[in-house]
């Protein structure tokens, strides 16, 4: 079937001839696995019942403080918080939510843990959580050094001596000011963001993780080797 | 043998730390937009909170000007070995020079060697020799550096070396610094020249800008101050040296970074305490721990962790009411959604 | 006006001031500040108490 020049088509139509183009098949893919009703969900599973539950969202929202805090910095310059007394206080802001990320981040990563939350298809999930950790504890370092002050003094001579041992002093150059702080402002956060958002898409992508069958259907899963719901109706028939 | 196990048996084997029955259970009604909007006031008012109430640190930089105005005597001292190539930086090896034999391995693995001189830097020609160079109307510094120059490297190091000893016994008093009489040559008005030049804090500018305007890379008056007493100095009475666990510290009374303590952990420890590869085998350590928390779920032992521990039946123990109660569903045959 | 900016300069100061030599505690070859081991006690604290706290689920049984 062919449509005309003539006929009007709105952008959306989804037409079968259009199928083979690299906007639909990408759409295709991105709709398949993550339709409206799964990236935007409104119920959650019975066992989502544990105050644990919200250290995720607790993190991201530490992790959006942090970056709000950080645009007010960036619209001021890096000067500006060593001369003014609101400077000051954003940089506290700055501060506090980065140690609160972290707070709330190992809290969270505690939790994952203890559900065996990688289980279930969820490894990527917990791979690019541990990157997210590693990336932020780069992040907030270079933040560290780009303060203009004795700590940044201290921090840069310090640690030049583990990085540089590693070959990567070689590039990252830590008591070059302009290069930690473009590092801090684009290049990390940049890094964090898509990581955190990967993560996040993939937690919507498998949905939270289930629990541990019962303890006794779970030594019936740890002896046979079969899910629960296998075994259980092994042992019914 | 029944058709659930020979299926079973055609599947491989399920194993309960790595793999979960799919969810046949009920779910209930669970705003997700309205959590996030509930956990960013949350956070943003904690921040409020803490931030006005404890503030954050600001404690004023070290600079060429003021080490060598508070301590003149070692300022001296270590001009002198930048002078004769004996500092820490001047001795340092890749990325700054290429003294051989200074970078850190682990066996034959040494990357630091392997990367080269990428941020050069001759402690002699850019700390004392250029700097003193762009002094105006110093008829006797510029002569005495150019007697310097002129001598050969032998001569050089008989002057420096007995420079280096005659100034252990250095006083400073009324804007002159004293040192013990020795043969060392045009040293002194050198190491003079640069101690005054210092204190004006020309040095700062010369150090940053050298044929620039804008400077941003800060190299090279940071690695000069690092190899004086006075920066550690500072460092260690605030607890921040690496031997006191200084990674982890905040500046004064404030909480530092206590996600490292790990890594500064290794430092505190033998082999490490004396290795004097310790920086390079502490980052290997620790960059293969990390390895393995990020193959958690690869590494039986490590993941069944969760299941022997049991600190899941607390989490999910109002699940395990449901199932007991015969109610909720669960992984199984049962209601659905 | 300048009642206002003394007002601002009070709350965006710090009601606490920490700017002054750290307080540690020494444990064998342990040593941490009290800011850190009182963030670090926090966690282990919060971790517990969100496991331990019952959570009542949004929208009751449906």
């Amino acid at each position: 079937m062919t449509i005309d020049a003539e006929t009007p088509v709105n952008a959306s139509a989804d037409l079968p001839e259009d199928a083979h183009q690299l906007t639909a098949k990408l759409r295709h893919a991105a709709v398949e696995a993550l339709p409206p009703q799964k990236l935007m969900p409104d119920r959650q599973p019975a066992y989502v019942a544990s105050w644990i539950y919200v250290f995720g969202i607790l993190t991201v929202s530490a992790l959006a403080v942090v970056i709000l805090t950080g645009v007010v910095l960036a619209i001021f310059g890096p000067n500006w918080w060593h001369v003014s007394t609101v400077g000051l206080f954003v940089n506290s802001l700055h501060l506090w939510s980065t140690e609160l990320f972290f707070f709330f981040m190992v809290v969270h990563l505690w939790g994952k843990f203890f559900m065996a939350a990688w289980r279930g298809r969820r490894r990527a999930t917990w791979i690019s959580g541990v990157l997210a950790f590693v990336i932020s504890v780069a992040a907030a370092f270079t933040g560290y050094l780009s303060q203009q002050n004795y700590d940044s003094q201290w921090i840069s001579t310090q640690a030049k001596d583990g990085i540089n041992s590693t070959g990567a002093g070689a590039i990252m150059n830590v008591t070059n000011f302009g290069q930690m702080l473009m590092w801090h402002i684009v290049l990390l956060p940049l890094v964090v963001g898509i990581l955190v958002g990967g993560h996040i898409l993939l937690v919507r992508l498998r949905g939270v993780v289930p629990p541990f069958a019962p303890p006794d259907q779970l030594a019936i899963e740890v002896k046979q080797g079969v899910p629960a719901d296998t075994a259980v109706s092994e042992v019914q028939s | 043998m029944s058709a659930a196990t020979s299926t079973a048996h055609r599947k491989r084997r399920f194993k309960p730390d790595r793999d979960v029955g799919e969810w046949h259970g009920k779910y209930y009604p669970y705003d997700l937009i309205k959590e996030g909007i509930i956990a960013f006031v949350v956070v943003a008012i904690l921040a409020v909170g803490l931030a006005v109430i404890f503030s954050s640190p600001d404690t004023k930089p070290v600079t060429v000007q003021s080490w060598s105005t508070s301590n003149p005597v070692d300022f001296a001292q270590t001009a002198v070995t930048e002078l004769d190539g004996t500092s820490g930086t001047a001795t340092y090896g890749p990325p700054y020079n290429s003294t051989t034999g200074s970078s850190q391995s682990i066996g034959p693995i040494s990357p630091e060697s392997w990367f080269g001189v990428h941020h050069p830097i001759d402690t002699a020609t850019d700390y004392v020799i250029n700097p003193l160079q762009t002094l105006p109307n110093t008829p006797e510094i510029q002569a005495a550096v150019a007697e310097y120059k002129a001598a050969s490297p032998d001569q050089q190091a008989k002057w420096t070396a007995a420079y280096e000893k005659a100034v252990a016994d250095a006083t400073y008093s009324n804007g002159v610094l004293t040192v013990p009489k020795a043969d060392y040559g045009p040293v002194g008005t050198v190491i003079a020249g640069l101690t005054s030049m210092a204190r004006s804090g020309a040095l700062d500018d010369a150090l940053l800008s050298s044929n620039r305007f804008y400077g941003t890379d800060y190299t090279k008056p940071l690695l000069f101050i690092a190899d004086g007493t006075y920066l550690a100095d500072l460092g260690q009475a605030d607890h921040l040296s690496g031997d006191q666990w200084g990674m982890m510290n905040g500046a004064g009374n404030w909480p530092g970074q206590a996600w490292l303590w790990l890594y500064t952990m290794w430092y505190q420890v033998p082999p490490f305490k004396t290795s004097s590869n310790a920086d390079f085998q502490v980052w290997a350590l620790m960059m293969l721990l990390t390895l393995i928390l990020a193959l958690v779920p690869f590494i039986p032992g490590l993941r069944s962790i969760p299941r022997w521990t049991r600190v899941y039946r607390l989490i999910w123990r109002q699940h395990y009411k449901d199932l007991a109660a015969g109610g909720a569903g669960g992984q199984g045959p049962g209601r659905g959604p | 006006m300048q009642t206002l900016s003394v007002v601002m300069v009070h709350v965006l100061g710090s009601l606490i001031n920490l700017d002054h030599p750290g307080h540690y505690i020494n444990w064998g070859f342990i040593q941490i500040s009290v800011a850190n081991l009182v963030v670090i006690c926090l966690m282990v604290v919060v971790f517990v108490l969100a496991i331990l706290i019952p959570f009542h689920r949004p929208g009751g049984d449906r």
